[in-house]
């Protein structure tokens, strides 16, 4: 069953993606560009050597305000809130009591009492029931900003020379994971450095009404330098190079934070938070199965999202997520394994269209950027 | 979009007949558009002999694969070898260059569509 493109929700962009000839599809329910006539492979390189605009409007923005708003996050997810500086963000999730994934997101400090989370479109719903659900006995509001947020995310090497102009606000400055408000092309921004491609880049956070100005103003001011607008299709081959976590692939309710890979973002000695005993108790036993980096030995064997991974015809492990490398000029992929199994050089088998294909274990993330 | 001196099928295939008993069978222009950057086309060998609607290989984009099927019966004679250094052709020129295999046909071409009814086939399935 297809969801007729009426009905789908609109970003305040869809008009100028249709004006730029994209090819619109149905994303969660969102009618969404997934590439530009450009295509992937040039979308994917413009972002890696140049610059890529894309639209992230349909992400979701939850605004916990209040006295109780450090102690609310902190509860709701396990890195350490505490540690963030206003105007500082992190990576983190909502976790179940499992340890299983609600959804992950970025937290964003905005004050010493206001925290800005950024969520997945998909879930964006269930993950504003899941924090009003938490809220009450916290001294805080909690408000689903995302219908009102246009979110523009500017990504690839040459993004500060573009969006520099366009700004009094000094963009150097600005670190890795830090953000810090100002004017866009006289828009006010929520200016942050930040992105899900692997390269240097901005997402800039604005009213959804003046979407539209500020994404035409970057489109202008970054055309002559090679920008391309980029669409969902090269966001997931840029992701996927950099082992960057995709809701429904690598992580979900059926998979806890450790045996992901990120156990990084779970501070376990920072006091309690939803997930952390079941997480102490994982974190005893070795996980039965490790996420990692394979790539196919034949250019023919191309494995996709959700393929089995396979040993003596029974099915193992499972492939999150997998595609030809744009950057790489090979067939990569993310797949679930048995721990044993998960040493780099280490042989598996992908079962595509019915047929076992030899991969390897590799290192990862595949790509890293020059710094 | 749609030459007339083609035969067409309901899953996006393209057939030329030669006149001699031969033809060229390729994917049309709606299809590479659909699939995006090709990367890779898996092709059988010489010699294979196929039934109507028989899948004969994959095409590989970036995105996301797709079965070839045979628009007609016949065995191969010839697979287009240049698609293995640039599957790109099958995206730049899916009527010329991208052509994938050259087939003797050993049956009618019955059930193929003309260019009109294609046409309207593509009309639509994108609306």
């Amino acid at each position: 069953m297809s969801i007729a493109a009426s009905e789908l929700m609109k970003t305040p962009l869809n008009a100028a993606h249709r004006a730029l000839g994209a090819k619109m599809v149905d994303f969660g329910g969102w009618d969404m560009p997934v590439q530009y006539p450009a295509g992937i492979l040039a979308e994917h390189e413009a972002v890696r050597t140049r610059a890529g605009l894309f639209d992230v409007s349909h992400m979701g923005e939850i605004r916990v305000k209040g006295p109780g708003a450090l102690a609310l996050v902190e509860h709701l997810t396990p890195n350490a809130v505490s540690l963030l500086a206003i105007g500082q963000v992190h990576y983190t999730a909502f976790l179940y009591e499992n340890g299983t994934f609600v959804d992950d997101l970025l937290v964003y400090r905005v004050g010493e009492e206001e925290f800005l989370l950024v969520v997945n479109a998909g879930n964006s719903d269930k993950d504003f029931a899941w924090v009003q659900q938490h809220a009450p006995g916290y001294d805080c509001t909690v408000v689903n900003e995302s219908p009102a947020t246009g979110q523009i995310a500017l990504q690839g090497p040459l993004s500060l020379d573009i969006l520099q102009p366009l700004t009094k606000t000094e963009l150097a400055p600005i670190g890795y994971y830090w953000f810090t408000h100002g004017e866009v092309a006289g828009v006010k921004c929520l200016i942050s450095r930040t992105g899900y491609t692997g390269e240097d880049g901005f997402e800039l956070y604005c009213p959804a009404g003046e979407a539209e100005k500020v994404w035409n103003a970057v489109m202008a001011a970054g055309t002559p330098k090679g920008l391309l607008p980029t669409g969902l299709g090269c966001r997931n081959t840029l992701r996927l190079e950099c082992k960057m976590a995709l809701y429904g692939h690598e992580i979900d309710d059926t998979i806890h934070a450790l045996e992901a890979g990120l156990g990084w973002i779970v501070k376990l000695d920072k006091g309690d938070f939803i997930g952390r005993a079941a997480l102490l108790a994982a974190k005893a036993a070795p996980a039965p199965r490790k996420l990692v980096g394979f790539k196919t030995l034949e250019k023919r064997d191309i494995a996709r999202d959700h393929m089995p991974v396979v040993q003596d015809g029974q099915q193992i492990g499972f492939v999150t997520s997998a595609a030809p490398s744009p950057t790489c000029g090979i067939n990569l992929g993310l797949a679930y394994v048995p721990t044993e199994l998960a040493k780099i050089g280490g042989r598996i088998q992908i079962e595509i269209r019915g047929r076992a294909v030899a991969a390897e274990i590799i290192p990862t993330p595949f790509y890293k950027r020059q710094k | 979009m749609f030459p007339a001196d083609l035969k067409y099928t309901k899953d996006h295939e393209w057939l030329k007949p030669a006149g001699d008993g031969t033809a060229l069978v390729g994917i049309t222009q709606y299809a590479q558009e659909a699939l995006g950057d090709v990367v890779f086309v898996d092709l059988p060998e010489a010699g294979e002999a196929f039934g109507a609607g028989d899948e004969f290989g994959t095409v590989e984009s970036v995105k996301t694969v797709s079965e070839l099927n045979m628009p007609a019966a016949g065995e191969i004679l010839e697979v287009n070898g240049a698609l293995a250094d640039h599957p790109e052709a099958v995206n730049e020129d899916p009527y010329g260059k991208g052509w994938m295999v050259k087939l003797k046909l050993s049956g009618d071409l019955a059930g193929l569509l003309d260019a009109k009814a294609y046409e309207a086939l593509v009309s639509a399935e994108s609306h």
